[in-house]
């Protein structure tokens, strides 16, 4: 197998709508993460851009456009974009670069500065494109998000309480988080109270749009044990995959699923983490704590099961016994995750890795989640991009 | 138009016999499949929601919302036949109160809106009776 590669250091700008140039944002992560891991940006090798597709071409070649800001200095550069995926496929792809012994030591930087409102399709008459039709029709991401909470509600039996009651969970988390944008607590009844969207699921149960910059420096675990480094987070495995022929999940953006008439039916999201798991040779019944994509509070309980915290269809008793909450079995989303942050979507996949290294060198603070060994993202990107990590201490 | 004789018109492999909506499509799908031919098929008018929602807010462009805006509800419906979901929205006065998963639907055609003086029709779920 192949060298193993290290999380050396991680460095976040806050998350929230400081109207602020993304370079802003992305500098100051990147500028933290090398710091955090007593790495002169001057030895980066290699640097791995989140693509950012609302700041114009600066955003599209985001890769150099970090380079030149942090100062021209003969690196290679690669820029990706995999929507909310994005973080992790610029992982993976610096990752690989260490892997094939191409460089010792890189960087991976994602940020974003967002509109407010709803993410809106690009301007003009585009028939061709799924992404345009939907929002024609009148269909929005809280669509898709409702329709998977409303299903739990008809099959599983979770009811209003528990979706506010995620909303509440990961506001008491990222209360005392100083990278989260929304630090303040709920309570159910505040929840409920909120107006409704898209029934089920209500305002303060909605993701919003927030800016951003999440950076990690990753290195060869020969490089970090050079430098002395007691501090190293092994990454365990990384899943960037694509959903499989005839997918069976209502997917943003399109409008029908796959047709299973002539082939099997396969569940996307419940197969994202597993490559992960397999490459860090851990299962999920070993996992100390999980970041995962709540865009809506009631997609947190989707995620449980995908990523194999649970069998399918009870999600709802492992958030009614405590089990995901700080403290509990298995705490999700001890960040605050997406409730409390809001999405910068190149940064966001970064964001849960940041965690999870804080988490697993035992840094976390007042949201420290106890003897924390092998952490585990789950994330999605539009347009089929699988996202899983898995740390190891 | 008949609605009765209302279909949405897909694609189907005339190999694999893979459906497709919409059906704009030109290659085949599926990974086991070289064809690139296909017929013009109607899809199922009746299907089982899969599940539903509604918009309280106004969407973004390019929706055309009447003004003041008006709430519509949304339903994923299951296609027996075809083994595919398809979005759309549920009937004008239908809302989310009237309408449960499992239950059976058929469609209908519904002006979406009108602009420049030509109507823009769409297809919408309609629960059976």
């Amino acid at each position: 197998m192949s060298r193993d590669v290290v999380i050396l250091g991680a460095g976040m700008h806050p998350w929230g709508k400081w109207g602020k140039n993304f370079v802003e944002y992305g500098v100051h992560a990147a500028r933290a993460a090398l710091k955090d891991a007593g790495v002169s940006w001057q030895d980066i090798e290699f640097v791995a851009g989140g693509a950012t597709m609302r700041n114009g071409y600066p955003g599209y070649v985001a890769g150099a456009t970090f380079s030149q800001a942090l100062g021209w200095q003969g690196n290679e550069i690669m820029t990706c974009y995999a929507a909310c995926a994005t973080g992790s496929q610029a992982l993976a792809a610096a990752r690989a670069k260490i892997q094939a012994g191409q460089c010792e030591v890189a960087l991976v930087v994602g940020a974003d500065t967002t509109p407010k409102g709803f993410l809106a399709p690009q301007k003009g008459e585009r028939p061709d494109d799924p992404d345009w039709v939907r929002f024609r029709l009148g269909i929005t991401n809280p669509t898709y998000f409702s329709l998977y909470a409303q299903r739990r509600k008809d099959l599983y039996g979770a009811t209003d309480e528990d979706f506010a009651a995620i909303k509440v969970k990961n506001a008491e988390h990222g209360f005392s988080n100083e990278f989260a944008r929304y630090r303040k607590k709920f309570t159910v009844e505040e929840v409920l109270a909120s107006p409704m969207v898209a029934s089920p699921l209500r305002l303060f149960e909605i993701c919003a749009t927030s800016d951003g910059g999440a950076a990690v420096v990753v290195a060869s675990k020969e490089y970090a044990d050079r430098l002395g480094s007691q501090r190293q987070v092994k990454i365990g495995g990384i899943s960037t995959v694509s959903p499989k022929f005839a997918s069976a999940d209502v997917e943003m953006p399109d409008i029908a699923t796959d047709s299973a008439a002539a082939s099997n039916a396969y569940s996307f999201r419940a197969s994202i983490a597993q490559k992960a798991y397999e490459e860090a040779g851990v299962g999920p019944e070993e996992v100390s704590l999980a970041e995962v994509y709540d865009l809506s509070s009631a997609m947190e309980l989707d995620w449980y099961e995908y990523i194999g915290l649970c069998p399918q269809g009870d999600a709802e008793k492992l958030l009614r016994d405590g089990d995901t909450r700080i403290g509990g079995r298995v705490p999700v989303n001890a960040s605050g995750g997406l409730a409390c942050f809001g999405e910068a979507v190149p940064a966001q996949a970064l964001a849960q890795v940041c965690e999870l290294t804080m988490q697993l060198r035992g840094e976390a603070g007042d949201r420290q989640v106890s003897d924390a060994k092998v952490g585990v993202t789950g994330n999605q990107g539009l347009f089929g991009h699988g996202s899983s990590v898995v740390l190891l201490r | 138009m008949d609605e009765a004789d209302t279909h949405l018109i897909g694609s189907r492999c005339k190999r694999c016999g893979t459906y497709f909506f919409p059906g704009n499509v030109t290659f085949c799908r599926n990974p086991s499949c070289e064809s690139d031919e296909f017929d013009a098929v109607p899809l199922s008018r009746e299907g089982t929601i899969w599940s539903y929602t509604d918009a309280q807010y106004k969407p973004p462009e390019p929706y055309v919302a009447a003004d003041p805006f008006e709430p519509y509800a949304i339903a994923a419906v299951e296609l027996a036949k075809e083994r595919m979901i398809i979005l759309g929205q549920l009937a004008k006065g239908v809302t989310v109160d009237d309408v449960t998963t499992g239950m059976q639907v058929e469609l209908q055609l519904q002006t979406l809106f009108t602009k420049d003086g030509q109507d823009y029709v769409s297809w919408v779920w309609q629960p059976k009776r």
